[in-house]
């Protein structure tokens, strides 16, 4: 199975928009907030390499000699964008690349750097093998987060008829 | 979320590209620049010339082109490439219609939410109607038992009968009413029913291309009758919902008047004049918004139609039954 780096993502956020996007589901499309993030890739890093594809698989947002870099809106999520990053360092490093990772949020003049060591490794694997899991079953429940709040799947997960059926 | 408006051109002239900005020119080469950034649909009445660079343009900015005929029925639309392709979800869809029983589900489902619009239409007109209700009443309870397609559609046509019946009640005006007739209406009512509920057609159809729900695949009309007959499905909900009592409040404010239509050999048709105003208050009425209860906020006429859209795709993935829209107020 061919996992994307998004899909890393949203395993750490939300397992059912994971498994909605997995199956075409999606709503990224026309969602403010995603364009934002559109626009802030396209403005970042003007001189660098940008969208390197790693085997169709993986998009990385830009390459700076030693550092795969991604940037983000807000650290909000940072614990998903760790995961995504770690996961574009495991793919170079499965096709004999060594890199390491920048994370960067211009919004809030933060940059982090991210290293696959040993213990990072491990997470991605055992991402991975969550990541599966989830796909082969069915789709998760709803149930509220707080990042709901700002999703771009939100209108369709909380589609549907409150009150009483008359 | 994406809050594109109509765009309606009745007369004729060429639509053009100049640049990166779409241009209307009428045929006294009056020339005015349209939004295309802010339209979503563009539809036309009028015979207007354009070439394969507006039809870029219209690509780039997801926007979709509907031709009508000379006497407004809704031609085709020209889509732009669709890059909301889900095949898991056609597939799902797919095993709904194949599956006896799970297609009447939802059969049965569009034909309870569009009589019970019929029914609300029939009750605000007050106590006249009370003997139209009662049969109403009775007849869409045979559909618990109708275990065809056709059985359900037989309990639908009884419902929409006694409903038609009751029209002179609700219309005070001078425009007579026999019964529905169409393909071609033979009187102005017949006309406004048939020209707002093919606009209802295609504003479904408009809302559904933004979701993964494959058109053709449908549930209470049968996907050969039509190419996009899941519109048809949806549609059944919202006609009695929105375009009658736009009807109803059109002719009863004589908004509407008799000197709106044409009369070719019996076959009625509202004129230019008519459908601008038909369509104004069609287009205030989509945009015009309520408090939805499950999202608990305002939500608009048109952004409804979409959320009943994902409702069916939550239905056919096997996350949560379809129960359809039935206003509550």
């Amino acid at each position: 199975m061919s996992i994307r780096g998004i899909e890393m993502h949203y395993y750490a956020v939300c397992k059912r928009k994971l498994w909605l996007f997995n199956r075409g589901i999606g709503f990224e499309q026309q969602h403010d907030r995603v364009e934002e993030g559109k626009v802030l890739h396209e403005h970042a890093y003007g001189r660098l390499d940008k969208e390197i594809n790693i085997d169709d698989m993986a998009v990385m947002d830009a390459v700076d000699g030693e550092y795969v870099r991604e940037v983000k809106i807000s650290s909000k999520m940072e614990h998903a964008d760790r995961l995504q990053l770690l996961y574009y360092l495991y793919l170079l490093k499965e096709r004999g690349v060594e890199k390491k990772g920048l994370l960067s949020y211009p919004k809030e003049k933060k940059t982090t750097e991210i290293v696959l060591g040993l213990d990072e490794n491990m997470e991605v694997l055992k991402a991975l093998d969550g990541v599966q899991k989830i796909l082969e079953g069915n789709l998760p429940r709803y149930r509220k987060l707080k990042v709901c709040a700002k999703c771009a799947y939100r209108d369709f997960c909380e589609s549907g008829e409150g009150g009483d059926d008359v | 979320m994406s809050s594109g408006r109509d765009v309606f051109i009745f007369s004729a002239g060429k639509l053009h590209r100049k640049h990166n900005t779409l241009y209307f020119t009428d045929e006294e080469g009056k020339s005015r620049p349209l939004p295309v950034e802010q339209t979503e649909n563009l539809h036309l009445f009028g015979n207007v010339d354009f070439n394969t660079s507006l039809l870029h343009i219209l690509t780039q900015h997801d926007v979709r082109l509907h031709v009508y005929n000379h006497y407004g029925y809704y031609d085709g639309t020209y889509y732009p490439r669709n890059s909301r392709v889900s095949g898991y979800t056609v597939v799902r869809q797919s095993e709904h219609y194949l599956d006896l029983s799970k297609r009447l589900v939802l059969a049965k489902a569009f034909v309870q939410g569009g009589v019970h619009h019929m029914i609300r239409n029939l009750r605000k007109a007050g106590e006249d109607t009370k003997a139209h209700i009662d049969t109403i009443n009775a007849r869409v309870v045979l559909l618990d038992n109708a275990n065809s397609i056709p059985a359900v559609m037989g309990v639908e046509g009884q419902c929409r009968q006694v409903y038609y019946d009751a029209f002179t009640l609700l219309v005070k005006s001078n425009f007579t009413w026999v019964s529905r007739s169409r393909r071609p209406p033979q009187d102005p009512l017949n006309a406004l029913i048939s020209f707002g509920n093919g606009m209802m057609y295609t504003t479904v159809i408009s809302e559904l291309y933004k979701t993964m729900l494959d058109p053709a695949i449908s549930y209470l009309h049968e996907p050969s009758s039509k190419r996009f007959s899941l519109s048809l499905d949806i549609a059944e909900i919202f006609k009695p919902l929105v375009i009658d009592p736009l009807i109803f409040s059109l002719v009863n404010n004589r908004r509407i008047q008799s000197k709106h239509f044409e009369d070719t050999d019996g076959m009625v048709y509202l004129n230019e004049e008519g459908r601008k105003i038909f369509l104004a208050a069609f287009d205030e009425k989509m945009k015009s918004t309520f408090k939805h209860r499950k999202l608990n906020r305002n939500v608009t006429y048109r952004y409804l139609i979409r959320l009943e859209a994902y409702k069916l795709i939550k239905h056919v993935i096997g996350d949560e039954t379809y129960k359809p829209f039935k206003a509550w107020w």
